[in-house]
Formats: structure tokens, sequence, C-alpha cells
């Protein structure tokens, strides 16, 4: 398979998960923040968990972070993806936690602890989705 | 914090049964249940008709009606499934003893069939949509990691394993080592898939990435086909049936707010696991078993940085001390918690954790094939369910 040819499948998109892909497509980087006492979340779900308030906001995030973890998937390998592949957890700095990839970095320069950015990456069916490079210049919130 | 979710001395395991453990059974999982409830009932001397309650943990695809025709039960009063698919392995005792305790039931098969291999859905292929065997709490994984290529259970808990070999300077080698004592355990052992097949820590070291920095291929588990049944009933009734009867001492468990089953990326510190941590709490705190009592333990090594990461959650050493505690031998059979005796998931195969029960099970009735010597106490945990198990 070419480059071309690969396509990063599409997120399963829930009714209740639709608020953080939807707005990926769109090239924004978001998170449900409680309206009543103001606490984000990630991943999205209906309730509050700390105040049981159902009434939610959504909000813009930076889009800066740092790596909490990271890993390189060598095996199964699956024809829509680049082995390997750089696997990581994100810890933004509104202080939410994202599951996704790093881009623009050699293996032997990933650390944890590196302030990372985000950036969007084509899936299929024209939707994007959020992955994060290097990003020396952005200071820890 | 409640900490209500424990049930002690109110049952046994009165029996158990499994099918042979291969890479192609050549039938269903059905098939595979049918065959070894009728095994652990034939065990005890049970019928069928004596069973009124059935439980096993999500992520089974067989179907309870289709069992419960299969097998020619009667009239079930109660059923259950544990969340938390393997992690939820060993809760299938704290169920069945709530159950009895309660009185919902009398005698209760717990039971799980597998094909890991040759079914469907091969559990540590790549997956990009969610399967039929996915479903209940199984998805999360699917939403959150899939669009990043991050598909299997072995990239689902690197993330995990490489923050804690970064928090505690735990290296591959020190992991390793915990797989070649399994495999030293599975070489004596018929039923597993690595019989006679010991490795050298060389052998694990050199063995391909699966997930770079922290599993090798010899690292995983093996996907298995077959099955495992355990026929659980009060004490009193236990000491009427032929088996030497297996107290469940204390059964618990310990689901924690953002915990998924294996993708489980949202705790506050991944590079310890604090289910495992509030499970020891309750099992040995809450109820005056001590860990030094325990002669023999079955931890669930689906990937084996998570059984050094289990030894410390449950309070067998501190914290990052777990690479010491495996090279200094207390593992083997003549050390101090002699552990997954069968060869472990590793080595034995992958019942989905309850080939583990099936062991505990054999050392308190003084027939395993690496026996500890007058075994009296066992203890049986995943991640976040399970038990202590004694013999009078």
């Amino acid at each position: 398979m070419t480059d071309a040819e690969r396509e990063r499948p599409a997120p399963v998109v829930t009714d209740d998960s639709a608020v953080f892909w939807d707005a990926a497509t769109e090239g924004r980087l978001v998170a449900q923040r409680c309206a009543s006492c103001g606490v984000l979340r990630h991943p999205p779900r209906p309730m509050c968990p700390h105040c049981r308030s159902l009434d939610v906001e959504v909000v813009d995030l930076a889009g800066t972070g740092t790596v909490y973890s990271y890993a390189f998937l060598h095996h199964p390998q699956h024809p829509a993806f680049h082995y390997p592949v750089f696997a990581a957890l994100v810890d933004l700095d509104e202080g939410v936690r994202l599951a996704t990839n790093l881009t623009d970095v050699a293996k032997e320069d990933v650390r944890i602890g590196m302030r990372v950015r985000v950036h969007f990456a084509a899936a299929a069916g024209g939707t994007r989705v959020p992955v994060f490079r290097p990003d020396d210049e952005s200071e820890v919130a | 914090m409640a900490r209500g979710s424990l049930v002690r001395n109110a049952a046994s395991i009165a029996g158990v049964g499994c099918t042979e453990f291969s890479k192609h059974a050549g039938r269903t999982e059905l098939q595979l249940a049918c065959e070894s409830i009728t095994a652990a009932l034939a065990d005890c001397g049970l019928a069928p008709a004596d069973v009124d309650g059935i439980v096993s943990y999500t992520v089974d695809p067989v179907e309870e009606t289709e069992l419960i025709r299969s097998v020619g039960f009667q009239e079930i009063t109660w059923s259950s499934r544990v969340p938390y698919g393997g992690g939820g392995s060993m809760g299938v005792l704290l169920h069945a003893a709530s159950a009895i305790a309660s009185g919902a039931a009398d005698v209760v098969v717990a039971y799980r069939a597998i094909r890991a291999r040759s079914g469907a859905t091969r559990f540590g292929g790549a997956k990009t949509s969610p399967s039929p065997t996915s479903g209940h709490s199984g998805t999360t994984a699917i939403q959150w990691c899939m669009p990043y290529g991050i598909l299997t259970p072995a990239s689902w808990m690197a993330l995990n394993s490489v923050r804690y070999m970064h928090t505690f300077g735990v290296t591959s080698a020190d992991i390793g080592r915990g797989v070649v004592q399994m495999r030293d355990y599975a070489a004596t052992n018929p039923a597993a898939w690595f019989y006679q097949r010991p490795i050298t820590l060389d052998d694990h070291q050199n063995s391909r990435w699966i997930v770079e920095p922290c599993i090798h291929l010899l690292d995983c588990c093996q996907e298995t086909d077959g099955s495992v049944a355990l026929v659980i009933t009060s004490r009193e009734r236990a000491r009427d049936l032929p088996q030497v009867p297996v107290n469940i001492g204390a059964a618990s468990a310990a689901g924690l707010f953002e915990q998924e089953i294996a993708s489980d990326h949202y705790r506050g510190d991944l590079s310890i696991m604090e289910g495992s941590v509030a499970l020891g709490r309750r099992l040995f705190d809450d109820t005056g078993f001590s860990r030094v009592d325990v002669d023999v333990a079955m931890i669930y090594d689906a990937f084996s940085p998570i059984l050094l990461m289990q030894i410390e959650a449950l309070g067998f050493c501190d914290f990052g001390e777990a690479k010491g505690f495996v090279a200094d031998g207390h593992l083997r059979l003549d050390g101090s918690l002699p552990t997954n005796t069968n060869g472990g998931l590793i080595g034995e195969g992958y019942i989905h954790g309850l080939n583990l029960v099936l062991e505990a099970t054999r050392q308190l009735r003084g027939t395993a094939v690496n026996q500890v010597t007058d075994a009296r106490t066992a203890l049986v945990t995943a991640s976040r369910t399970g038990a202590i198990l004694t013999v009078d």
C-alpha cells in the first residue's frame, strides 16, 4: 500500500462523544466544562461527576500540553497506519488527558515531559483528529 | 470512602472443570462452555438440575439462554456478568459468594469460554471497529484509541507500562525476569502451551518488539482457545461433596472512578495500579488476612509489566521494588510468594484469567503439578477483582 492509499479510519462517534470529534473535524480542540462547577472533563459524558449538573459548556482548549506517556507500536500492523505507530498520552495544560499520536519527531527524541502542540490529521470520510508535535516554545501553563 | 464490597466465608469452590487449552479448538465457545461446566459438575458430583445460578464476565460471547438450554439447567434464579472483562475475572467469586450468602442462589456455576486465537476476533488482533465480543464496557478503547492506531490490549496497556518504567526506573530486562519465571513453571505443566519450553532472559530480550520499549513478544499472554468452569456452593453443602472444599475466605472488587478495561488511561497516576491498591487494602487490611499468610498467588499476567505492578499495588513490596522482588526469587516455589505456578496466562494459556482460579484450587487441594508444600491460603487477583481462598 502506498502512503497515498493509507487512510486513518474515522472515529467511532456516539451521541455522547460527537461534541469532541465534530469539533476536531472543524480544527478545534475542545473539552466539556461543567456550567455549574466549572470542572473540565474528558472523555465527554452527560453528567458532571463532581456536582451532578447536567448543564454543560464546550470550551476551546489552547492545544498545548505535555507528554505523560508514550509507546511505539510495532505489531500487529493495520494497513491504515505507518509503523511503528507513535502512541502517546498527552496531558493538556487545562488538565485533561488525551490518547493521541506524536508526529514530526524522531523516535529517539520522544520523552516523557516533552512539550507538544496540537494539529489535526486527516481521517476517513473527511474527518480530522487531533494529534501532537513537539513545541519547544510553549510555556508550561 | 465506602468499603463494603467484601464477602467472607460464605461459599466454597466445590468443583472445577476445563477443556484442553489450544490454538484451535475446532468448536464454538458455547460448546467449550458446555464441556467445562459438565466436567466441573462431574468433579463435585452435582447435576445441571442442582444449579440455580450462573455468572461470567464481560466480553464472553456465550449467551446465557443458549447455555441454559444446552447444559440442561432447569431453573436459573440468579445470573450475573462482572464488568471489566478479564479484570473482572476474579469477580465471579465475589458475585457467586454474594448470591449464596444472600440466598439468591444455592449452587452457582462460574464459567468463561474463549476462542482468543481461532475465533471471530483474535484477542491480540488490530481492531478498528466494535466487534460482537467487545460490547458491554469494552467499547471505550475503540472510541478514544482506534483513530490513533492504538488497537490492541498490548498497546492500550503499554501507555501505562511506559509511565511505570519511567517513574521507577524499571527496564525491560527487569520485567523479563518475571517472564522467565512464568515459563519455568509452564515448562513442567503438561497443560501449558509452553510445556517443556523454558526460556532465558536473552531469549526474552531478543524476541521482537510488540510495543517498544515495554512489551516484547514473550511478554504477552497466549491467545488461547478453551474454557474453565467452577461450581460454587455454600460451605456447608460443599463439605458433603466429594472434593476438598476451597473456601472463599474473602472476595472483593474495586472499580475506580474513570477506569476502563485495558485502555485505563484517565486516572491521575498511571504508574501504579490503583484498583489493585484498593483491592489489596480490602482483602488484607479489612479482613485480618496477612500478606505473609499467602502460600501461593495467582496474579493476572495478560502482559508481564502488570505482573510487577500488581505485586507492588497489592502490597507485597514497595512501589518500584517489584523488579528486585522478582530478581531475588520470591516468585519461585521456594520463594516467599510462589506466583502463577501453572505458568500464568503467559505460560499456560489465556482463558481470560479463569484458569488462574483452576490452578489456585489445585494448589489448595494438593494436586498441582508444581505443588507448593502444604498450601493453605491462596490469593487470586485480576487487577481490580480478587479473592483469598483457603482450605481447612
